[in-house]
């Protein structure tokens, strides 16, 4: 590693380029890890109003689209693997590689949000987005999926089997209670709102953290215009890289949490 | 999908050049094989959620998922090639968000709940 000190790339506080890679990336896995908690408040709610909830999510789970979620899912993956193959690209300094991939990957993003703009737009027409106009037609659920059974006693099974310690004192107090404000309705549809709530805070910002990577993309793509990369230094698309990839992994638990219920 | 000249672009990296990049380098094929992997666990998760297993539902949903999220971390995020200190910083991360929830879900889920008052609703 003698002649790594003579590298343009090298920074005067470290002593090898390696040790400055590794040094960044450790930066970068700090920040995902707070990314991690960030995230995990949300998650945390929602399991939490799950917990408490489970008919009037499984409602609200079969009110969002199946198809759409999944190919979602599908062109999130592509993208990972596009972000995967730049990096390999800027790894063999390889730089109309970086370019070619990072705007496949802009490229799966925008179809990406295309689909949540299509869906949300669907959520606004149906009445589904929490607040003064919320209103659930029960008829809905039956049109969008699967017959969703609302008698009482298949509820009660399918909650107890669910949430064995809650499932009682829920179906004495609350839900019967509402069981009989609201005719067929076997939930408050108050608590489909607190799904509807969490469907759009998780996938908003997760939607967000995907227009900032399409942001940042666009400055990768002039520095390595510039021929600002090296097979020596990368770590501006290596960090993105990470980036992306992390913002993936919060589709893989959103996915079968929000879709799959 | 395959980009052959990439793999030739790495052959060809001038010889001096090659003492800087001692680190690990995966080979293309492995994305593409960990994408596959990846692909075929998204169809698994959604044939098992339109089976009704009950409470093995949620359990298998969530240990498909993390299993994925592990996958993208080890080879995609280079953490099986990374320093032992960033396994730390990552470790840090997925072990607090577990304290988090399972020390609310022992709150919540161990609690007897009381009716909501008449006035309250």
């Amino acid at each position: 590693m003698s002649d790594a000190h003579s590298s343009p790339y090298l920074h005067h506080h470290f002593d090898t380029l390696e040790q400055q890679r590794q040094a960044s990336s450790l930066g970068m896995w700090v920040f995902i890890a707070q990314e991690i908690m960030f995230f995990g408040g949300l998650f945390l709610a929602y399991t939490y109003y799950r917990a408490l909830y489970p008919e009037a999510f499984a409602v609200g789970s079969s009110l969002l689209s199946l198809g759409w979620g999944g190919f979602n899912t599908v062109v999130l993956i592509c993208s990972s693997l596009t972000v995967a193959l730049s990096v390999h690209a800027a790894q063999v300094g390889n730089k109309n590689g970086i370019m070619r991939y990072i705007v496949a990957t802009m490229f799966l993003g925008v179809i990406f949000l295309g689909v949540k703009y299509i869906e949300y737009h669907a959520k606004f027409d149906h009445n589904l987005v929490p607040g003064r106009n919320f209103q659930f037609e029960p008829h809905d659920a039956h049109a969008h999926t699967a017959p969703v059974e609302f008698e009482l006693p298949a509820l009660v099974a399918s909650a107890q089997a669910q949430v064995p310690q809650m499932a009682m004192p829920a179906m004495d107090g609350e839900a019967l209670h509402a069981e009989e404000e609201h005719g067929e309705l076997s939930f408050d549809p108050r608590h489909l709102q607190i799904f509807f709530s969490l469907y759009f805070a998780m996938t908003g910002m997760h939607a967000l953290h995907m227009i900032i990577g399409i942001g940042l993309m666009f400055w990768l793509l002039r520095l390595a215009g510039t021929n600002r990369f090296a097979p020596e230094y990368y770590t501006p698309v290596e960090l993105f890289g990470l980036y992306w990839h992390f913002v993936d992994i919060i589709w893989i638990f959103l996915f079968p949490l929000l879709y799959l219920i | 999908m395959t980009d052959p000249s990439v793999d030739t672009v790495a052959e060809a990296i001038p010889a001096e050049s090659a003492p800087l990049i001692n680190h690990h380098i995966s080979p293309v094929t492995l994305y593409y094989k960990i994408f596959g992997l990846l692909m075929i666990l998204t169809v698994i998760t959604v044939a098992i959620a339109r089976v009704d297993l009950g409470f093995m539902n949620i359990v298998m949903a969530v240990t498909i998922a993390t299993l994925k999220a592990t996958v993208v971390a080890l080879f995609f995020m280079h953490l099986k090639y990374s320093a032992k200190v960033t396994w730390v910083a990552a470790a840090a991360g997925a072990i607090w968000l577990c304290v988090m929830l399972a020390l609310t879900l022992a709150d919540v889920l161990s609690r007897t709940w009381i009716p909501t008052p008449e006035a309250w609703l």
